[in-house]
């Protein structure tokens, strides 16, 4: 029905174009002063002025639809009992709308609910027709003032540019909008969550376990859960210690793969050996999750076993390895801009003093690129720490700390995914414990991707 | 004294060793896009394929005169209790199996929607229905994947979920030539289902198809607006400069926090649908909205000034000059980049798991305001599961995920060769 309504606009939005522009074109033919701006634009002015408000109209009425609903609806069980719960509301809610469709989950249907139902279609319809008649009258009479308004004398170019540079604006806003969110929805679980668990036991304990925290049914918690069971080093130290598996792959394999596309490499090779590594880059990281846990894994496991040492099932060596490759691009490719922004007359100077290629490379062009390269590591580092699905199809799932490779590890990521995953009971510790972690990816990523961007703009302005 | 020869061949035999280095490094990378490939492929295509097995269906046993189905509707077909009836059909292909035990064990050579193919048969012939039909039913997992050799047959019976006894049916079966290979189109239309050899992607096909629209309607034109404002008109102030370090911090923050927005601001403050690609398209547009704005601006800045300043000799505002001539001028670049962006919202999981889009969803969405999986997400629900028959369908899933995914960067890569002028 809203798809609907807002095609109603815009055919009013339409035929308001259509009329202004006549106007204008009539307006022209008939008086003999100048009229200032192209006739398209009066087409324009009118339909600016029917459309956008009336669209923003439409916005508020069906952002408030569901809370006056709620409220209406739901008033006869509030007068029964004031101090209904959230969720109960919701699931009463939820009760209503679905006997209204007439799917019927409940066997019996107490007379309240068959009267809040009844209720319930009658404020929809209501508010359904309300709707149709609040937008559709306010983009009729705004298109009339509109079209009144049109004179010869109505600069109506300035306006519409005016406008269109309102909207540009507020599209560039929406940056900004979405890191408010970001810091927003974080920061106020992340501060409920510290308020329950001292920051310190977050940060520094040693033991995570957030399923056996549970609300009681009186509706508090077991404080004695809550001291032992946040503790985010051993994630800490999963995060860190696959990321540094990944490093061990990623670091060599990428920088010498950059080395020999920017310099041993004919034109014709690094055509098509730079798109095939590209690949890498592009594959779903659940692609890499599923090979790591279906193909890598196994492979870890068997060879570990006949070297003699025990491995579990899901490693972190093969969760790391996996994300190792993925990362090779990351590497290679910032490391071959930054080895080929080196000038050229540093290579042919030191060819000049008999030096070979492999010498050149590691004497002259590695220390002159290795600002750039090093960010290359960060930023790679950075992704490294924010993967999520490679850890969590292939990394396991509890927590102990541990620094043995072949040991079950878990990140910060994974848990989040395993806190979150399907239905959670908002406002509980363990799920605001996740946004904490979020929170503290978040900053940890933000601060390795300044200093990698500081390190690779310090490095550039010495050749520019 | 020192020999200089000598030295000369340590320091070649170590640019030899560097070269080889480099070399094996490369070569790692290669080589490891192939064994991905392969390995997914070979473990993926026969997903695409299914065994049917064929029995003689005696329709004349629910109503004499067969041609009377014609006059019935396909609700009145729908609810006809054919389940005896069809049970019977199946036991008809081994009349001398008395054990009750056994014919358990025969039925469940087949998939347990067999009732519901019979009928489907039945609707679908209705017009001319002979006395006895030979109608394929889908076998059961066990089988099927028996059939494809992924099913090691000489493991001990105690340790494989078929037993003996049906590998025996089976074959016989085969020798008759009832066993028949054909190509799996539910796969491709089906929604998701708990029974391997039933399950299909279509739910999740046009769940990601649905997403990647939303994401395309919202982060096109916001992306593109957004660019060329701050591109072509921002004046350079703190405020400017603040939105443009936003922009590039957003395109480095780890995709999982994005989710994590998704779930606490457009889940419980707006208060959207859970599992919805409405939702999940407001969060990977979020997401791919850095890429598009980066890109956009990237290719106005490679318009020339001389165009602009064109236009505004002949009288053209800033705004009709920006409008008319560069952006037009610019397009080729930001298509480019908001191809790239969808391909990397296609492929993208983690976010979609906190906004609840990993539901277990039989039904094919018809809106991006059902509940709905996506491809990526697929690939993870069934990654997880632990029955065999879900291996080959996670692999075809990505086989067909990277499909899409190829399609898409070749789309970006012609218009690219296509539209792009150098100036």
């Amino acid at each position: 029905m809203g798809l609907f309504l807002i095609l109603l606009v815009l055919t009013i939005g339409a035929f308001g174009f259509l009329i202004g522009r006549l106007k204008a074109i009539k307006l022209r033919s008939a008086s003999q002063k100048k009229i200032t701006s192209l006739n398209h634009y009066y087409g324009y002015y009118i339909a600016i002025f029917a459309i956008v408000p009336s669209l923003l109209v439409f916005l508020a009425i069906t952002a408030f639809q569901g809370y006056i609903v709620e409220v209406y609806v739901l008033s006869d069980f509030i007068d029964l009992n004031p101090n209904l719960l959230a969720s109960d509301k919701n699931l009463l809610l939820a009760q209503i709308v679905n006997t209204s469709k007439g799917i019927e989950l409940f066997d019996e249907i107490s007379p309240l609910v068959t009267d809040a139902v009844d209720k319930y279609i009658y404020i929809e319809e209501l508010i359904d027709t309300l709707t149709y008649v609040i937008v559709l009258s306010v983009a009729g009479l705004l298109s009339l003032v509109a079209y009144v308004k049109i004179k010869s004398n109505l600069d109506s170019r300035k306006f519409v540019e005016s406008f269109l540079l309102i909207l540009f604006f507020t599209c560039s806003l929406v940056a900004i909008m979405t890191t408010v969110g970001i810091i927003f929805s974080l920061l106020f679980q992340t501060l409920k969550f510290f308020s329950q668990v001292p920051i310190t036991d977050f940060l520094f304990g040693l033991n995570w376990s957030p399923q056996r925290v549970f609300v009681r049914d009186s509706g508090d918690l077991d404080t004695r859960d809550l001291q032992n069971a946040f503790g985010a080093i051993p994630l800490f130290a999963g995060t860190f210690l696959i990321a540094f598996i990944a490093m061990c792959v990623a670091i060599p394999v990428g920088l010498m793969t950059a080395i020999y596309l920017a310099e041993y490499a004919s034109p014709n090779l690094r055509d098509w050996a730079k798109p095939i590594i590209e690949i890498l880059a592009g594959i779903p990281t659940v692609v890499y999750g599923f090979f790591a846990a279906l193909t890598v894994a196994p492979i870890v496991r068997d060879l570990g076993q006949n070297a003699g040492f025990t491995v579990s099932s899901e490693s972190a060596l093969a969760a790391g390895f996996v994300m190792g490759i993925m990362i090779i691009p990351f590497v290679s490719s910032l490391s071959d801009d930054v080895i080929n922004s080196v000038p050229q007359s540093l290579r042919e100077g030191s060819y000049a003093m008999g030096a070979t290629k492999s010498e050149t490379i590691r004497k002259v062009l590695l220390p002159a690129a290795l600002p750039g390269i090093i960010g290359s590591f960060l930023l790679a580092v950075s992704r490294a720490i924010g993967e999520t699905m490679i850890v969590v199809m292939a990394a396991g799932l509890a927590a102990k700390l541990t620094a043995n490779p072949f040991d079950a590890a878990t990140t910060i990521t994974t848990q989040i995914v395993v806190i979150l995953i399907g239905d959670q009971e908002f406002d509980s510790p363990k799920t605001q414990a996740a946004f904490a972690l979020g929170l503290t990816l978040f900053i940890v990523t933000l601060l390795l991707n300044f200093i990698a961007l500081q390190v690779v703009k310090k490095y550039t302005e010495r050749y520019d | 004294m020192f020999d200089a020869s000598a030295n000369l061949k340590k320091r070649l035999k170590s640019e030899r060793r560097f070269q080889i280095f480099c070399i094996t490094a490369i070569s790692f990378a290669l080589i490891f896009v192939l064994i991905l490939f392969l390995n997914i492929f070979s473990s993926g295509y026969s997903a695409f394929y299914k065994t049917t097995i064929a029995i003689d269906v005696d329709y004349s046993q629910v109503i004499e005169d067969t041609t009377q189905f014609a006059a019935m509707s396909d609700d009145e077909i729908n609810k006809l209790d054919l389940f005896r009836f069809s049970k019977k059909s199946i036991y008809s292909l081994f009349p001398d199996i008395e054990d009750r035990k056994e014919k358990k064990l025969l039925i469940r050579i087949f998939s347990i929607e067999y009732e519901d193919e019979i009928k489907q048969f039945l609707i679908k012939n209705k017009e001319n229905i002979k006395k006895i039909e030979t109608v394929y039913l889908t076998a059961s997992d066990d089988v099927d994947q028996v059939r494809k050799g992924n099913y090691p047959r000489d493991l001990p019976e105690e340790r494989r979920r078929i037993k003996d006894i049906q590998l025996e049916y089976y074959d016989i079966l085969e020798n008759n030539g009832r066993v028949k290979y054909v190509f799996n189109i539910p796969f491709l239309t089906r929604g998701d289902s708990r029974e391997p050899e039933l399950a299909g992607v279509g739910g999740s096909i046009v769940g990601s198809f649905l997403t990647i629209i939303t994401v395309l309607i919202l982060s096109f034109p916001i992306g593109i607006l957004a660019a060329v404002y701050l591109q072509e008109f921002a004046k350079s102030n703190r405020f400017t400069d603040f939105i443009e370090i936003n922009i590039n911090n957003l395109a480095a923050v780890p995709s999982i926090v994005f989710g994590l927005l998704g779930l606490g601001i457009i889940l419980n403050v707006f208060g959207l649908p859970r599992s919805t690609p409405l939702v999940g398209g407001i969060v990977l547009s979020l997401m791919t909205l850095p890429t598009i704005i980066i890109a956009t601006r990237a290719s106005l800045r490679a318009v020339p000034p001389s165009i602009r300043e064109g236009a505004l000799a002949v009288g053209a505002t800033k705004m009709q000059a920006v409008m008319h001539h560069v952006v037009p001028l610019a397009m080729p670049g930001a298509l480019t980049g908001t191809i790239i962006g969808l391909a990397q919202a296609l492929g993208e999981t983690a976010p979609l798991l906190l906004i609840g889009m990993v539901a277990f969803v039989v039904d094919v969405p018809s809106s991006p305001l059902d509940a709905s999986a996506s491809l990526p997400v697929q690939v993870y629900l069934w990654a997880e599961s632990a029955e065999r028959g879900y291996v080959e369908k996670t692999s075809a899933t990505i086989m067909l995920l990277l499909g899409f995914l190829i399609l898409l960067n070749l789309a970006a890569v012609l218009i690219r060769r296509k539209f792009e002028t150098k100036w």
